[in-house]
């Protein structure tokens, strides 16, 4: 799970062109959205994308992406579970 | 007030990785800096609190860096947001972003590369900058016309549509780019 978290935060800092954002400052469970690390809704957007791209991950339900995109570990807790799940 | 019957309060002219104010370079880098590389440089020397930036397209961060420039210098005050406008011309639209969506197609196509697939979008970014709600248009011509710029820009100013207005070219295809922005007021 940590090594997950890490390599998310480094695709979350590259895929969004966070230039101002290292990866060690992103916290794991640091809302990623309005007073977090401040990801707007185009960010949601390329966050689905990395999913699609990186983990051959489709949100069936858009409804949970505010569910599934909190933060690092929630995000991580969601692609471990779905993982589980095909295996 | 000068030959055009207008207020310049300031103008901007980026080219050939320099950047003049009012008729005077201000900033430059060499000349074969590749333009990413100059943008992200006049950022971090002009700014460097606006880490949105970096999302930008090149013509969205040309614009919003010119602004950036003109504003420090000497601020829009005393203007209600709905007073000032926004007057912009280009020979390429946002041709240089679709090309760049276009070969992100072939993959995942980029939702933040689409969403510049717009000229008028550097327009929204100024505005969201500087908080400016005011009358604005876009136009594309093949070369810089700034009679009709002007003309605009005097009619708007006439009918008491607006009181300032930034007003210019934005133009950027590849490596080859030129920024020719005015500061009006009444």
């Amino acid at each position: 799970m940590e090594n997950l978290m890490a390599t998310l935060k480094a695709q979350i800092v590259e895929q969004l062109n966070l230039q101002e954002v290292k990866p060690e400052d992103i916290g794991d469970d640091m809302p990623l959205f309005k007073d977090g690390l401040g990801l707007d809704s185009i960010d949601a957007l390329e966050l689905i994308v990395l999913l699609q791209q990186h983990y051959r991950i489709r949100i069936a339900n858009p409804e949970k992406g505010p569910e599934i995109f909190h933060s690092v570990r929630t995000i991580a807790d969601f692609i471990t579970a779905h993982q589980q799940q095909n295996n | 007030m000068d030959s055009t019957g207008l207020n310049i309060t300031g103008s901007v002219v980026i080219r050939n990785n320099r950047i003049y104010r009012n008729n005077v370079v201000i900033w430059e880098t060499p000349e074969d800096q590749p333009l990413p590389d100059f943008l992200r440089a006049a950022y971090d020397h002009f700014s460097g609190q606006y880490p949105k930036f970096h999302k930008m397209d090149h013509l969205s961060k040309l614009g919003w860096l010119a602004a950036e420039v003109l504003l420090q210098h000497r601020p829009f005050t005393g203007y209600a947001p709905e007073q000032v406008g926004l007057i912009l011309a280009n020979r390429s639209a946002s041709l240089d972003t679709d090309l760049r969506y276009f070969d992100s197609i072939k993959e995942f196509p980029s939702p933040a590369l689409f969403v510049y697939t717009l000229a008028n979008i550097v327009m929204g970014e100024i505005s969201i900058r500087h908080g400016f709600k005011g009358e604005n248009a876009f136009f594309t011509s093949d070369a810089y016309d700034e009679q009709l710029l002007m003309d605009y820009t005097k009619q708007l100013l006439a009918e008491g549509a607006v009181s300032a207005v930034l007003c210019g070219w934005i133009e950027v295809m590849g490596s080859g780019y030129e920024v020719i922005l005015h500061q009006i007021e009444k």
